[in-house]
């Protein structure tokens, strides 16, 4: 008991030693853990396999989906019809689930080309192009369904398609995995 | 009550025997928990499905380990590795079609084993650790056959594991990261196939850990039975052997036929046709369905028309599971002796096969109501039915043992035969 009175009156060294070795163990146990854990993020390989890609714009037709390869993501490269921009410019922003301007999802200048992510933001399917009730996008899988400017308008998807980082090289090329300065 | 788990009744009779036993006292342990181990006389055919799932358990343990001998996890190599198998490898065909069908039979087995143990209230007290060790070995279950289905590499594994992944993407905060580290890349690919391999051999024997913790649990308070009563003397209770390895090894053959059933006769209906074809990240099959097992919990995914608030409610159609010893406030654990329970236990029942069917068809129009109407009253089944019907309930009044149970009322008073232990006559 005159023990326990004098450890909780003033630290002893016996203390100091049972706070330091269990600093230590934990301190070891973290660095053991670092390396394990470590070693399951993306490897020097696929972190290398993930440079930037360019695409030829000019075979691709007005009113064709290109689909392509970006670390391993489906990437789609729409090019636009004038129908497809009015329709996507033409929308009330307030009854969109995840509102933006159809002008902040396509590079100033270049509203014919819509480069988005392939897989729908819902689980990640690969909607299907020129379908659905927007002409867009449907995704075959849960029902979502976007439109021409990859915006969410119906189904359980949460946000719309998302824009890879990608730039204008020319007006006929873009490089995608690169933000451009107008981006 | 007698003095089962605590002291054996094992003698060895040996000299190395005894010599043994003093230093590793393991076939004392073993006579003890599965030869003279008291179960309850009245226990039916569904309490023999324990000794089904641990076969099966057993069965493809030992068919992965020698597919893994054939298997090549790489992302090129994997979908051809499966043909290969399927072709040249001696009885490798077999092997395969009892490994990938010995999946759907060990959830046949278990999803009986787990309503068996909802309708007989096998979860209550003192049962409570022993049936949550149940509920983490379905989960195991569940990322096993997940990650093994992914294996083959065709259409149908390669869009399951997309699907599956960005699924746990939606855990805010962390979700991000967690889908890195099971990726090992940017998107679903080889680095991902590699590590789904590596976890699918782990998870196995972490089930079997689970398993004998499972098995351990179940020895302190003993089986439940169907009338829920305890065992009150030494007349309510058979030993283990020769009763209930008879009747479980003659449930077990009676399984095995059911199973070679579909290995024989329909190795790929339980499965897709998509997955014979090679993966490929630029399509999406026209119709993704998970393996039946899994239906009812993505018909729930899929209800909820928002995409966190699906995970929730998938995640939680099983956590809800492991509450449930704890939203049951009835007494009386066997639905026998509770007329308005069993009722509303059947409805859930249907009500889990009409998910089921449910999360089989395409996500659109009268489908996705109905799939919220049955996802709603699976969560009120427990959140609400079952709290209630404790309070309102009268149940019907319980037999005085279980040899009354078995032999009517009055038969504890009268001795019992020397009939009742063959296993005494040598």
């Amino acid at each position: 008991m005159a023990d326990a009175v004098v450890s909780t009156a003033e630290p002893t060294r016996r203390d100091f030693l049972y706070l330091a070795t269990t600093a230590a163990v934990g301190v070891g146990a973290a660095a053991t853990v670092w390396p394990l854990v470590g070693a399951m993020a993306p490897d020097a390989d696929t972190v290398a396999a993930g440079a930037p890609v360019e695409l030829d714009l000019t075979p691709i037709a007005e009113g064709q989906i290109v689909k392509v390869f970006w670390r391993g993501k489906l990437i789609f490269v729409r090019h636009r019809t004038e129908a497809e921009i009015k329709a996507a410019q033409d929308v009330n922003l307030d009854a969109l689930r995840d509102p933006q301007p159809d002008s902040a999802r396509v590079k100033e200048g270049h509203a014919d080309w819509l480069v988005v992510y392939g897989n729908c933001t819902h689980l990640g399917c690969v909607p299907l192009g020129n379908s659905g009730e927007y002409n867009g996008w449907f995704c075959p899988c849960h029902g979502s369904v976007f439109d021409t400017s990859g915006r969410i308008r119906q189904g359980p998807a949460p946000i719309n398609l998302p824009i890879p980082p990608y730039t204008f090289v020319s007006d006929t090329k873009i490089r995608i995995g690169e933000s451009g300065a107008t981006a | 009550m007698n003095d089962h788990h605590h002291a054996t009744t094992y003698v060895p009779k040996s000299a190395f025997a005894k010599w043994f036993e003093s230093r590793l006292p393991i076939a004392g342990l073993i006579h003890s928990s599965f030869v003279a181990f008291p179960v309850p006389r009245n226990l039916n055919y569904f309490w023999t499905f324990g000794g089904v799932l641990f076969v099966m358990l057993v069965l493809q343990i030992v068919t992965g380990v020698i597919l893994a001998m054939h298997y090549t996890p790489e992302a090129t190599k994997a979908f051809d590795s499966v043909e290969h198998i399927m072709r040249n490898v001696n009885y490798g065909w077999l092997l395969r079609y009892l490994h990938a069908n010995g999946a759907s039979m060990f959830f046949v087995a278990v999803y009986i084993h787990i309503f068996r143990n909802l309708y007989y209230g096998s979860y209550k007290a003192p049962r409570e650790v022993l049936y949550i060790l149940g509920v983490i070995i379905y989960l195991l279950m569940m990322a096993t056959a997940f990650l093994g289905y992914t294996l083959p590499w065709g259409q149908m594994s390669f869009w399951g594991a997309t699907v599956i992944t960005n699924i746990l993407a939606a855990i805010p905060v962390v979700g991000d990261a967690i889908q890195s580290l099971l990726w090992g890349g940017y998107s679903v690919g080889n680095p991902t196939l590699n590590r789904f391999f590596s976890l699918h051999y782990l998870l196995p024997f972490m089930i079997v850990g689970v398993v004998i913790l499972h098995v351990w649990a179940l020895h302190v308070p003993g089986n439940n039975n169907p009338a829920g009563i305890d065992i009150q003397s030494g007349r309510d209770a058979v030993p283990f052997h020769p009763y209930m390895t008879v009747k479980d090894g003659f449930s077990l053959v009676v399984f095995l036929i059911f199973f070679a059933w579909w290995v024989f006769y329909m190795p790929n209906y339980l499965g897709h046709a998509d997955n014979y074809i090679p993966a490929n990240p630029a399509v999406t099959p026209a119709h993704i369905v998970p393996e039946w097992y899994f239906l009812p919990f993505y018909a729930i995914l899929r209800a909820i028309p928002d995409k966190l608030g699906g995970v929730i409610a998938m995640f939680g159609s099983i956590v809800v599971l492991a509450l449930v010893p704890w939203l049951d406030t009835s007494k009386v654990r066997s639905a026998v002796y509770r007329p308005i329970y069993k009722q509303f236990f059947w409805i859930w029942v249907v009500v889990c096969v009409i998910l089921g069917w449910l999360g089989a068809k395409p996500a659109e129009g009268g489908y996705v109501i109905a799939a919220r109407i049955a996802t709603a009253y699976y969560f009120a089944h427990f959140l609400v039915i079952m709290p209630l019907i404790g309070f309102f309930e009268k149940p019907k009044p319980l037999p005085r043992s279980i040899v009354d149970s078995v032999l009517g009322p009055g038969a504890s008073r009268i001795p019992v035969g020397a009939a009742a232990a063959p296993q005494a006559k040598g």
